[in-house]
């Protein structure tokens, strides 16, 4: 009844707009000709616009809005066609629109200064007159209204001339989606001029058809078409649709998108809780807890007894029982429920889980749709931990490459090696402290850091290491000593709390191959230093004088003295070799990691398990090793995601075994070259 | 015809003669029962002390004597430390609980108790079951036998795995500092059963024991005093007859031992089992004088520090590791304990708390490279005085 009349409101108003001089003719033709008398004391005046009129109609609800009530008014808004009404909801939206105490007309009013307000006509966009602020009545909308309004304004905005506005609507839509946005998105598909904003909307429009088309057969087809996109966003839209509620009812109802139905007691619902949600029904009387019954049983102690038995009995479950059964056949308690009554009472009934989904085929479409999704997920987690793994063994590489050096080929346990990796890392923090330019201080602290800790290796090695090379387990142990120093030197200078390397802006953010897989760039940048490492090792051992003196004192230092080789000398320069890459080697895990004074501790069994289980000597077996160890701990990691303390445990475990079948790593050498 | 043992080595007997004017002088100035000229405190630190020599025996016996640097000795202390320490945590747990409870108006059901205790031990991460690991907790006797026998057990599962594939030298640290490291990471969790970083603490607290503090601390610096005696007999004992000898064979050169027929796997098996054993008893007296134990105890650190004492008391002799260990850890709990007075050089003053690793380090590497044979040499140099 009330619609009849406002209809006719409605008409009446555009009857008599057709007068004035920019009226629109719009809704006025589909007038049946009787309407217009049958309403009288309409608002009057030659200056309401058509658009003014269709907020008369509204207008206690327009001007004081609230979420629940001013949906269809905006649908009539919207639905009135005018060309204002984009204009007129933006205005609604931040707060400009005024009502005129006098007439109850409504404005879009400019402060003019002076508590003086210019009204300006919603329908011509002239100024209409002027006003003080005590005759006007502002109009503001809370937030939710806002929210309403925007989401009414996006099919206008789709459709903007500026493509910021199209854009800004489609990221709307993407936070907002609903049912009544898809058929404006569709209509602006087609008449989109750029081509990148055609292919969003185009998507936005399949994810759309998914949730909200009225024909199945579309929403499947779209959902299938999806089936193969690895965007979070088609997760995020399939996901609504197979989201189940869990309910339970004495039988299964027949007109209810059924999922799957559950058997209390199973992996997926346990019996007590499937329990609790029949007792939260109504369906069932509550269970008492066993703290429950001891307190209602302690209230009812009379005279050192409980329902006839002794309170010192109690401490026995079974005649806990017992007592509370008395005191329930008095009536002084509720019943206690027992295991057989809750087998019973879930006996009874039917737990499932129901699609909010009402059309089957819609759901098993999406749940096809996902599971392929899930899938393809899957395969590029997978490639996302293998990159995941190269990236780790490159770190564990960078840390061991050294080692390979001073303990594969020179023999020499050096215990401060983490040292020496942690002296690098602080000299990359000092060069920054000096140079703020991040990308000179890296340059800078590369070469800073290979003097530094290349100097420290050959003065290790001349003050101490010559001394014991025939006593390996006290060069570890007198290594070990210059560790402990080194380490509570560092802390003693620098602190103990981390100190920030802050790498070069452009080293931030990550390759993103798509929303499953990304790879950071800091981390490329370590496999890459890792492989300039590998080809600089290949080339000094295999090329230059050194690398041939180097092997030749490893393999028999009296011969190769005899050959006029300094034995002493190519020691020296040796160990400061893998010293100074530590060093560099420092400042790349720096980048990655807080520099500590522990930070060269946290990778030194690492780096001597990358070693042994590569097998000493070869620099082949140390990238295999560190490819091996770093692809487990991310395997391990992997499969118990939580704790990455148990990998590392579970790592050191495997390479303990490992050992066990080839003692002398997976590249070992053979022959002459094997030495002892 | 052999002569008696003991006759052989003079000086078990000075040793263990020593030890004991030393714990009746220590008795007689403590606070329990004497004149109280020593605080229960440092009558705790004294009986750890004792603890530390002995597992710094064991560490001898199998470093000094077989020359095998095992990294992994103080994992085997900080097992005994908590195998004792759950037994002592669950009975102490449990009288608490039950005199709780005993205050209700119902007297408690078995399993309330039970329910009553893991909340309280549990608790603190988040759980209020029993792990698998703590099914004998609450029987003292089962729990003394853990003591020796799950370090035993992983000592002798290690060692066979690693002896069996030849791994020796310095390999064979890297592999024990491993073992050490997996077991302290597997410790650190919250879900290996043993209350993660929190340890278990509240040891000092026999259940069921109302004598002060400083009566027990005497009782514990006993019992350490007795176990460090019983230990340094016994090894004293194995390293002075054939095994001793084949050990010491093993050390010098392993490959003539074994052409020469001895398995040379079994013996380092079974030295290595013992001395892990020796270890954890030394432990599971250590942990309840220092009222916790926790995963951090086990950090592969604390086996290179084992080491360190032992090198700097002398490898290859008993009273050497014993010297060692009692004096740089006393050393260390002094310099570290804030009681050294710092030294103000004007531009900078030096704190003793942040100095002491570096000069232990240092001085680390000089004995090492000076006096190999630590601080027993000096009785060789005054042997060889006594001969000139």
């Amino acid at each position: 009844m009330t619609q009849l009349i406002r209809l006719c409101c409605v008409l009446i108003c555009a009857a008599l707009l057709a007068l004035a001089p920019v009226a629109q003719v719009a809704r006025a033709q589909d007038t049946p000709a009787d309407a217009a008398q049958s309403g009288t004391g309409a608002q009057s005046g030659p200056q309401i616009g058509p658009l003014q009129s269709v907020l008369q109609q509204d207008a206690a609800l327009f001007a004081k809005s609230s979420r629940k009530t001013i949906g269809p008014v905006i649908d009539r808004i919207v639905s009135s066609g005018l060309p204002g009404v984009p204009a007129l909801l933006s205005a609604w939206q931040n707060k400009s629109i005024w009502q005129r105490k006098a007439d109850g007309l409504f404005f879009l009013v400019e402060d003019l200064g002076d508590r003086s307000y210019a009204l300006i006509d919603l329908d011509s966009g002239t100024e209409a007159g002027r006003a003080e602020k005590s005759d006007l009545k502002q109009l503001k909308p809370n937030s939710g209204v806002r929210g309403l309004i925007a989401t009414a304004l996006v099919q206008f905005q789709l459709s903007d001339p500026s493509r910021a506005t199209r854009e800004e609507a489609l990221i709307a839509i993407e936070r907002r989606p609903g049912p009544d946005l898809l058929a404006p998105l569709r209509a602006s598909v087609a008449a989109e001029p750029d081509p990148v904003l055609k292919t969003r909307k185009m998507r936005i429009e399949r994810l759309l058809t998914m949730a909200y088309d009225d024909d199945p057969q579309d929403r499947i087809a779209a959902i299938e078409a999806m089936s193969t996109d690895l965007g979070v966003d088609v997760r995020a839209a399939l996901n609504p649709l197979v989201a189940t509620t869990l309910a339970v009812q004495p039988t299964l109802p027949e007109d209810r998108n059924i999922a799957r139905v559950l058997v209390p007691g199973s992996a997926q619902l346990e019996r007590l809780a499937a329990y609790d949600m029949l007792v939260a029904a109504d369906l069932a009387p509550p269970r008492r807890s066993a703290a429950e019954i001891k307190t209602l049983l302690a209230t009812h102690i009379d005279g050192g007894r409980v329902g006839g038995v002794p309170v010192a009995r109690l401490s026995d479950p079974e005649a806990r029982v017992a007592a509370y059964g008395a005191l329930f056949a008095e009536g002084l308690v509720p019943p206690r429920v027992s295991d057989a009554d809750i087998d019973a009472a879930l006996a009874s009934h039917v737990f499932f889980e129901t699609y909010a989904e009402p059309d089957p085929a819609v759901t098993d479409a999406a749940e096809a749709a996902l599971a392929t999704i899930a899938t393809r997920v899957g395969l590029n987690q997978s490639l996302d931990l293998g990159l995941d793994a190269i990236s780790l063994a490159s770190i564990y590489f960078l840390a061991a490459i050294g080692l390979a050096i001073t303990f594969g080929l020179m023999g020499v346990i050096n215990m401060a090696h983490g040292e020496f990796i942690m002296m690098g890392a602080y000299t990359g923090y000092v060069v920054q402290q000096v140079i703020p330019n991040h990308t000179v201080s890296i340059l800078v602290a590369i070469p800073l850091a290979f003097a530094v800790t290349f100097a420290a290796g050959v003065a290790m090695e001349r003050l101490v290491i010559r001394h014991l090379y025939h006593r390996p387990l006290e060069t570890l142990l007198a290594t070990f000593g210059i560790s402990i120093a080194l380490q509570q030197l560092a802390k003693n200078i620098f602190g103990t709390q981390a100190r920030p390397l802050t790498a070069p802006g452009w080293l931030d953010g990550a390759l993103v191959l798509n929303d499953v897989v990304a790879i950071s760039y800091i981390r490329i940048a370590i496999f890459v230093l890792a492989l300039i490492f590998l080809g600089f090792f290949l080339f000094l051992m295999k090329r230059t004088r050194l690398g041939l003196e180097t092997r030749a004192v490893t393999q028999n230092p009296r011969m190769a003295a005899s050959m006029g080789i300094n034995p002493g000398r190519v020691n020296m320069l040796t160990f400061g070799l893998g010293s100074g890459i530590a060093g560099i080697a420092g400042v790349a895990i720096g980048l990655y990691a807080k520099v500590t004074s522990e930070l060269g501790a946290d990778y030194i069994v690492q780096s001597f398990m990358t070693v042994v289980v590569g097998g000493v000597g070869n620099i082949w077996g140390a990238l295999l090793g560190a490819t091996m160890i770093g692809t487990l701990q991310k395997g391990i990691e992997w499969l118990n995601p939580s704790n990455t303390l148990a990998a590392q445990t579970y790592m050191i475990i495997f390479i303990i075994i490992f050992i066990q079948f080839r003692p002398r790593g997976i590249i070992a050498l053979k022959g002459r070259a094997a030495g002892d | 015809m052999r002569r008696p043992f003991v006759a052989e080595n003079p000086s078990v007997l000075v040793f263990l003669i020593g030890l004991s004017i030393f714990t009746v002088v220590v008795t007689v100035l403590a606070e329990g029962f004497g004149v109280g000229a020593l605080s229960t405190s440092f009558v705790k630190t004294l009986g750890k002390t004792l603890c530390l020599c002995l597992v710094a025996i064991a560490m001898d016996l199998i470093w000094g004597y077989c020359g095998i640097l095992s990294l992994g000795h103080f994992a085997f202390f900080g097992l005994g430390g908590y195998m004792v320490g759950m037994w002592l945590m669950y009975a102490r747990t449990e009288i608490i609980v039950e005199g709780a409870l005993a205050q209700g108006d119902i007297p408690p059901t078995p399993q309330e108790i039970i329910d009553g205790i893991g909340n309280q031990i549990f608790g603190v991460v988040g759980s209020s079951e029993f792990p698998v690991v703590w099914t004998f907790a609450d029987s003292l006797v089962i729990q003394l036998l853990m003591v020796l026998a799950v370090p035993g057990l992983l000592a002798l599962v290690f060692g066979w795995l690693a002896f069996r594939s030849r791994v020796a030298g310095v390999y064979l640290s890297i592999l024990t500092q491993a073992m050490t490291l997996a077991l302290a990471l597997y410790l650190f969790q919250n879900d290996s059963g043993l209350r993660g970083n929190n340890g278990l603490s509240g040891l000092q607290n026999l259940p069921g024991v109302t004598a002060p503090q400083s009566a027990v601390s005497l009782w514990f610096f006993w019992a350490s005093a007795l176990a460090l005696g019983a230990g340094y007999l016994l090894s004293a004992w194995v390293v002075s007859g054939k095994f001793g000898s084949v050990i010491r064979g093993i050390r010098d050169n392993e490959a003539r031992v074994r052409f020469l027929g001895y398995p040379v796997e079994s013996f380092k098996l079974m030295l290595f089992t013992l001395t892990a054993m020796i270890a954890a008893v030394a432990g599971a007296l250590y942990y309840p004088q220092a009222g916790i134990v926790n995963p951090a105890e086990i950090a592969p650190i604390a086996s290179i520090y084992l080491a360190v004492w032992v090198a700097i008391g002398g490898r290859g002799r008993l009273y050497g590791a014993v010297l060692g260990a009692a004096f740089v850890s006393l050393v260390s709990t002094w310099f570290t304990g804030g009681q050294a007075p710092d030294i103000n050089l004007g531009v900078y003053t030096v704190h003793w708390v942040d100095w002491w690793q570096v000069i232990l380090g240092l001085s680390f590497v000089l004995v090492t490279l000076f006096a190999p044979k630590g601080i027993g040499g000096l009785f060789d140099l005054m042997k060889r005085e006594d001969k000139a």
